[in-house]
C-alpha cells in the first residue's frame, strides 16, 4: 500500500504525518483497511503492560478478515470493528465521552476517515496536539456540495456531479475541518450547457 | 511605552491583616471613578515611593472582576526581599494616596475550557480568588486545590471553602496533607485546563506531571512571577542615552533605567512577559539571567538581557537603550 502522495496545496488542505506513540494516559486508534498497517506498526512496538491503555476501532473493507485478526491479536484493552466509518466514528465519540485528559488519538487511513476522526476528537474536547494523523490509501475525497449541502463520499473525479441537486461541482482544495470535507462548487454556473470532461484525479 | 506609564491615582481604602504575614490592601480611584475592567488572573503594578526610591511591584488582583469600584491585592511580607513587601506592610495606611497601573492579564482563564482545574500554593491563591468569581458567574465547572504550610498561614482558606463549597479542597503541610498530583491530573475530563500559581517547585511538579500524563501544553497554564532579586550594585552604560547609571543593591536594573528617565518597555516586571527584552551592546562579565523568558541559547550568547529581574557582575555592561 502506498504512503501518502498528497502534494502541497493551499493552507486549509490538511497535511499528515506518521503515527508515533507519545506519552499518554490512554491511546485511542481509529483506522480503516488502508491504515491498519500503521496501527499494527506502532502498537506492536509497545510493551505488554501498556496494552491496558490501548483502544482500537477499525473499519474493514467488506469481506476482509486477515487484518481484523492481526489487529485483534495485538491484545488491546478494547477492539471493535464496524462496517462504516460513520458507525466507528460515533463509537469513538462514546468512548471519548468518558476519556480523561492525557488521552491521545491516532488516526490512520483515507482522508474521509481521518477527517471525521479529527472532527470527532475536537468535538469531544481533545486538543489538536493530542491528535495524530497518518494518511494511507486512496486519495478519494469527501466533498460537500456547497449548494445543497449534500455530503458526497469517495469522490475520485474532477469535476463531480452532485447526486442530489445534479450540479456539476469543481472539487476544491478548500477543506472544512468542522465538516471534514472538501468544498464542491458549481463549475459551469455561467453556462450550464457548457460541456466539461470528467477525469479521474483523486485515486 | 508600557502599562505602568499611565498610572491611576488611587486612595488606599482599607488595609486588613489577614494573618501575621499577609495583609490585604484595597484601592479606590481618587475621584471615586470606576476602575478599568479586568479578568481573573490579571495583575496591577503598584508604585511605591519609599524615601527617594521608586519601586514598582506586580500583584495579582483578587477582587471580583465584576466589581469595579475597588481593587484588592494581598501582599505577603518578605523580609529578605528588596523591601517592597516590607514597605507595603509597614508604611501603607488607609487614606494614603498611591499610584497603580491598569490591569494586565498574563494568566487568564482559557474560555474554551470545559473545566478549570486550579492549583494554588501559599500566596499564589490570589489570582484564583478573582478567577473563581469569574468561573462561578460564567457557570463553567471549576475546582480549586489549595496547599499551604499551616492552617494559620493559609490565607482565605476558610472563607473560600464557605463561599465555593465542594469546589474547594484544602491541604496543610503541617497536618501531613499534600496534593496527589498524579491522581488529580489523571482524573480530569477531556477539555480541562489546569492553572498553577505558587512556589517554583510546585509549578515545576504540576507541569512535569501533566506533561508525562500526556496533557497538551496548551492546556497547562502557570503564573511565574519573580520578585527581582537583591544583589551587589553594578554600573551600566546606556549607549543611546549616552549615560552611565548605577543599579543599587535593592533596585532592579529596570528601575534604575526608569529612574534615569530613559524610555524602556515593560509589563510584568517579573521576568515572564518578554516586554523588557533589551539588546546587550557589550558585555565583559557575567549576566545573572533570572528570567523565564530567554532560552538557553540566548543566555549563552550574552546578547540579550531582561532588565526587570536580571543583574550583572563584571567589568562592563553596555545596553542598547
Ligand atoms: S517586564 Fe516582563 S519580562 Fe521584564
Amino acid at each position: 500500500m502506498s504512503e501518502s502522495l498528497i502534494e502541497e496545496s493551499i493552507l486549509s488542505r490538511p497535511t499528515y504525518g506518521t503515527l508515533k506513540i507519545v506519552p499518554g494516559l490512554a491511546h485511542y486508534f481509529l483506522a480503516d483497511a488502508s491504515g491498519a498497517e500503521c496501527v499494527i506498526r506502532v502498537v506492536q512496538e509497545l510493551p505488554r503492560d501498556m496494552m491496558e491503555k490501548v483502544h482500537i476501532l477499525y473499519v474493514p473493507t467488506p469481506g476482509e478478515a486477515a487484518l481484523i485478526t492481526s489487529l485483534y491479536a495485538l491484545g488491546a484493552k478494547r477492539f471493535e470493528h464496524f462496517p462504516t466509518i460513520e458507525e466507528a466514528v460515533s463509537k469513538l465519540g462514546d468512548w471519548l465521552s468518558d476519556a480523561k485528559m492525557g488521552t491521545q488519538l491516532y488516526l490512520a487511513g483515507t482522508e474521509g476517515l481521518v477527517g471525521q476522526g479529527v472532527a470527532k476528537g475536537e468535538a469531544c474536547g481533545l486538543d489538536h496536539t493530542a491528535v495524530q494523523c497518518e494518511h494511507r490509501g486512496s486519495l478519494a475525497r469527501r466533498v460537500q456540495c456547497v449548494h445543497c449541502k449534500t455530503m458526497i463520499e469517495n469522490v475520485t473525479t474532477q469535476p463531480v456531479k452532485c447526486p442530489s441537486c445534479d450540479l456539476l461541482l469543481l472539487v476544491r482544495d478548500h477543506y472544512s475541518r468542522r465538516l471534514a470535507a472538501f468544498q464542491g462548487v458549481c463549475i459551469n454556473a455561467e453556462d450550464p450547457s457548457e460541456e466539461i470532461e470528467i477525469k479521474e484525479v483523486f485515486k | 511605552m508600557s502599562a505602568s506609564d499611565h498610572l491611576i491615582p488611587v486612595v488606599v481604602s482599607n488595609v486588613v491583616e489577614v494573618n501575621p504575614i499577609i495583609k490585604r490592601f484595597e484601592f479606590r480611584h481618587v475621584n471615586g471613578d470606576e476602575l478599568p475592567a479586568f479578568s481573573g488572573g490579571a495583575h496591577i503594578v503598584v508604585e511605591m515611593l519609599d524615601d527617594g526610591t521608586k519601586r514598582k511591584n506586580p500583584y495579582s488582583l483578587m477582587s471580583s472582576p465584576f466589581e469595579r469600584d475597588q481593587y484588592a491585592i494581598s501582599v505577603r511580607r518578605d523580609d529578605t526581599g528588596r523591601g517592597g513587601s516590607k514597605f507595603m506592610h509597614e508604611q501603607v495606611q488607609p487614606g494614603m494616596q498611591m499610584k497603580i497601573s491598569a490591569p494586565v492579564n498574563l494568566f487568564a482563564l482559557d474560555l474554551r475550557a470545559r473545566k478549570h482545574l486550579m492549583i494554588a500554593g501559599g500566596i499564589g491563591i490570589t489570582p484564583f480568588i478573582a478567577q473563581m468569581a469569574q468561573a462561578d458567574k460564567l457557570g463553567v465547572p471549576f475546582e480549586l486545590h489549595y496547599a499551604a504550610r499551616s492552617v494559620s498561614q493559609a490565607a482565605y482558606m476558610d472563607s473560600l471553602a464557605d463561599r465555593f463549597g465542594d469546589h474547594v479542597s484544602c491541604y496543610c503541610d503541617d497536618q501531613g496533607e499534600g496534593i496527589d498530583l498524579e491522581m488529580l491530573l489523571s482524573n480530569q475530563p477531556l477539555g480541562t485546563h489546569v492553572y498553577v500559581c505558587g512556589p517554583k517547585g510546585m509549578i515545576e511538579r504540576v507541569v512535569e506531571t501533566a506533561t508525562n500524563l500526556g496533557w497538551p501544553a496548551a492546556h497547562v497554564h502557570f503564573e511565574h512571577f519573580l520578585a527581582p532579586p537583591v544583589g551587589e550594585p553594578f554600573d551600566v552604560h546606556l549607549a543611546k542615552a549616552g549615560i552611565d547609571i548605577t543599579v543599587g543593591a535593592e533596585q532592579s536594573l529596570l528601575e534604575a533605567v526608569e529612574a534615569s528617565g530613559t524610555p524602556i518597555n515593560c509589563m510584568c516586571r517579573g521576568g515572564a512577559c518578554g516586554q523588557c527584552e533589551t539588546v546587550v551592546v557589550a558585555c565583559d562579565g557575567d549576566i545573572m539571567h533570572n528570567d523565564h523568558w530567554l532560552d538557553e541559547e540566548q543566555r549563552a550568547s550574552r546578547q540579550r538581557i531582561m532588565p526587570c529581574v536580571s543583574r550583572f557582575r563584571g567589568k562592563r555592561l553596555e545596553l542598547d537603550l
